[in-house]
């Protein structure tokens, strides 16, 4: 039944008839707008949590709406005057941006590195795919519990390498200058995998017969990993410094479980300082105005991120 | 084959049908016994004792649907909590924090308790502290039936200060008021550990100010509650001390709550200032060890603290027949309160406090002289347990503790935290 599936076409006209046709002439209405009920489920899920949460927001950033349901009133732009005024937005936005850069780097660089490492067959390649990406399927509650604990004074595994070493021990999330690399560092490990895995997936996608080629030519090891392999994969670099550095200013989870932006605030993300305005404070207009802002950020880091890397292709053709 | 499979259309049309009888039926209210669903905040040693109250609950009242949630701490419940209502569907009593009460927004997040209902179940106005009741009031509407006090207390550890020489005749620990005996009883105890004498939360030390503070009867906000009046020699006065407890040694320079718990547990220090509610994580590791009221160090007995109180959150559209049985759990969770104060907390409803049930606790007993003298946080909607207040003086005054900061910075940073917090229009 299944091998001869007869096209559902009531009309019966033949494929290639129907597609020089220009579309929607004389067609009965499911073939018509058949497609749009197909559409549909994820269309009214998309209006209803994306498209109107993202316009009551901004409609809701010029009143002072509040969680607790009392009556609001129309602000116009005192929200937003307000947020220009607070150092509270501006200190988090920087630790957000702070964290990004600190993170995107070595999230890309150890990625790449270790799929060539694991770009091997047998079981040592096995083994390396597996242990590089197995703390990536952790929830992030269970990744900050054992890195609290990594770096807990006293007794952490962290600082007992230290003091074994004759080092000092560090108080790696209570320091104001230490807890965010200390984040950092517990991001690296937890999510590297995922940037792992593109890379291990673009590397086997170069054909054997490039490399061939450059053997017969003579090249070295060096020559054929910067240029061959990774001009090869300059696509996949790119894409993924694009969802990393989305991903990155996104932070929130870890930050708040294991500093809770301590301490005195010197790891707070902008995504928290709007939770605390929005949900904490129950400021919600506020809340929504900070949101509005920070996504113009990340449309504009976005976007120079696209110009860069497609000037950069522009140029080297 | 596809004569007896049913067509696609009839397949889909069946489940729609389907999911919508039983839609419908979930709806069905008719006929059923009275609900009480209950949020709380209680996830340490009181929650697992809350549990077992509970348990006696259902057991008791066979004709009562009960259901009890336990979430996050702080934050994560109130804003739970706060969201539930403002939509009208919340549970129909959650605890909440005394403190809390004004910035919760009564009039439009919680309904007023059904006074009448309370009476008729056996519980009144005269069975409280006429200051603690006063607090549950708001505009003269009663919204909040206090539960407990939880004030700040000393922990001392029996082996430890009895070879410090600290304890009576009666192996307790002798009051010691002042500062200088107050510093001499740290240091005793820290000659004897060899590491610390007291543990405490350095990373957020709001309570330990506070009750300093207190102690030296300094003023938070004026009468209006608009505008800070804090006392900048006295708050200096306190944050000294406490630059001058670490600096010394006698308590940890950097220490979380978690840490807080392990050092009294393993001995490294000998006391441990905090809320009353470890009780039952000491008992059960099994330690030598009871319980005081916090020293007087300065002028006056003074000890922050709050209380748990029932409330019900807004709803909507309230069952009467619900409301009824909330009431009933309420008076009856008041009058079982000793089984609660066994987790530390000191009971609110006088007769239980009056009990021999309850005076034959020990240590939970030993410090229930302080429950007049509990000082709540300063009255306003970014104060309270968990609120924005507490946790800028943690931002601000973890640093005397680790020396990063002096009090003169951590104090000036707290003041504009709090003036920016008053400049902010409320929200509620």
């Amino acid at each position: 039944m299944a091998v001869q599936t007869p096209t559902r076409d009531q009309t019966g006209t033949p494929d290639a008839e129907r597609r020089a046709r220009p579309p929607g002439n004389g067609k009965p209405f499911t073939e018509k707008w058949g497609g749009l009920f197909f559409v549909a489920p994820f269309g009214v899920l998309f209006a209803f949590f994306l498209l109107w949460p993202t316009f009551s927001g901004l409609w809701n950033s010029f009143f002072n709406t509040s969680l607790a349901g009392v009556k609001q009133e129309f602000l116009g732009l005192q929200n937003w005057r307000d947020m220009f005024g607070d150092p509270a937005v501006w200190d988090s936005l920087k630790n957000t941006l702070v964290f990004t850069a600190m993170s995107t780097p070595p999230l890309v660089i150890i990625a790449l590195v270790m799929a060539l490492l694991a770009n091997r067959k047998g079981l040592l390649g096995w083994l390396l795919r597996f242990s590089y990406f197995a703390p990536f399927v952790l929830p992030a509650t269970v990744v900050t519990l054992i890195w609290v604990w990594i770096y807990q004074p006293g007794f952490g595994l962290v600082n007992g390498l230290l003091t074994a070493g004759g080092f000092a021990e560090i108080d790696w999330l209570n320091d104001e200058n230490r807890a965010m690399l200390a984040v950092v560092i517990t991001t690296v490990w937890w999510t590297v995998g995922f940037n792992f895995l593109l890379y291990l997936a673009a590397l086997q996608g170069i054909p054997d017969q490039v490399y061939e080629a450059a053997a017969i030519d003579g090249a070295n090891g060096r020559q054929k990993l910067f240029r061959i392999t990774l001009p090869l994969m300059s696509r996949t670099t790119g894409l993924i410094v694009v969802l990393q550095l989305v991903a990155s200013l996104k932070i929130f989870d870890q930050i708040y479980l294991m500093t809770d932006g301590g301490p005195n605030y010197a790891t707070r993300p902008i995504i928290q300082y709007i939770y605390e305005s929005g949900f904490t404070s129950y400021r919600i207009g506020y809340a929504s105005a900070i949101s509005y802002m920070f996504f113009v950020v990340i449309v504009i880091v976005s976007v120079a991120q696209f110009k860069l890397f497609s000037s950069r292709k522009e140029a080297g053709r | 084959m596809t004569s007896i499979k049913p067509s696609r259309r009839s397949l889909l049309a069946g489940t729609l049908g389907l999911a919508g009888g039983l839609a419908l039926s979930g709806c069905g209210s008719l006929g059923r016994d009275a609900r009480v669903r209950e949020w709380n905040l209680f996830g340490g040693g009181d929650g697992a004792r809350l549990l077992q109250i509970h348990d006696k609950f259902v057991a008791e009242h066979k004709d009562i649907a009960f259901e009890a949630h336990t979430l996050a701490w702080g934050p994560p419940f109130y804003t739970k909590l706060a969201m539930s209502a403002a939509g009208g569907r919340a549970p129909e009593v959650a605890t909440l924090h005394l403190s809390r009460l004004k910035g919760f927004s009564p009039t439009t997040m919680l309904d007023p308790i059904p006074v009448d209902l309370l009476a008729k179940a056996g519980i009144t106005e005269q069975d409280f502290l006429p200051e603690t009741w006063k607090r549950c009031l708001v505009d003269g509407t009663l919204y909040a039936v206090p539960l407990d006090q939880h004030p700040f207390v000393l922990y001392y550890n029996l082996e430890i200060c009895k070879k410090a020489g600290l304890l009576g005749p009666d192996n307790r620990i002798k009051p010691v008021k002042g500062v200088d005996a107050f510093l001499e009883m740290l240091q005793a105890v820290k000659e004897t550990t060899g590491k610390f004498a007291a543990s405490v939360e350095t990373t957020n030390p709001w309570r330990l100010w506070w009750t300093l503070y207190g102690q030296l009867e300094g003023e938070f906000f004026d009468e209006t509650g608009t505008r800070l009046v804090l006392d900048d020699a006295k708050a200096l006065e306190a944050l000294q001390l406490m630059g001058k407890l670490a600096a010394d040694g006698l308590t940890p320079k950097s220490s979380d709550y978690p840490s807080l718990v392990a050092q009294f547990t393993n001995g490294d220090a000998g006391l441990s200032f905090n809320g009353e509610w470890e009780v039952t994580t000491y008992q059960t590791a099994k330690m030598p060890f009871s319980m005081a009221p916090f020293p007087v160090v300065y002028e006056v007995p003074k000890y922050a603290g709050d209380a748990h109180t029932f409330v019900m959150p807004h709803q909507a559209s309230r069952n009467s027949d619900d409301t009824a049985a909330t009431a009933e759990y309420i008076a009856w969770m008041l009058k079982h309160s000793a089984e609660w104060a066994a987790g530390g907390h000191i009971p609110a409803y006088q007769p239980v406090v009056a009990s021999q049930e309850y005076l034959n606790l020990k240590p939970q007993a030993e410090y229930r002289s302080v429950a007049p003298d509990v000082l709540f946080d300063p009255d306003a909607w970014f104060s309270g347990s968990g609120a924005q207040l507490q946790n800028e003086a943690g931002a601000a005054f973890a640093g005397v503790f680790s020396g990063r900061t002096t009090p003169r910075q951590a104090l000036d940073q707290f003041k504009a935290a709090t003036q920016k917090l008053l400049d902010t229009p409320s929200p509620v």
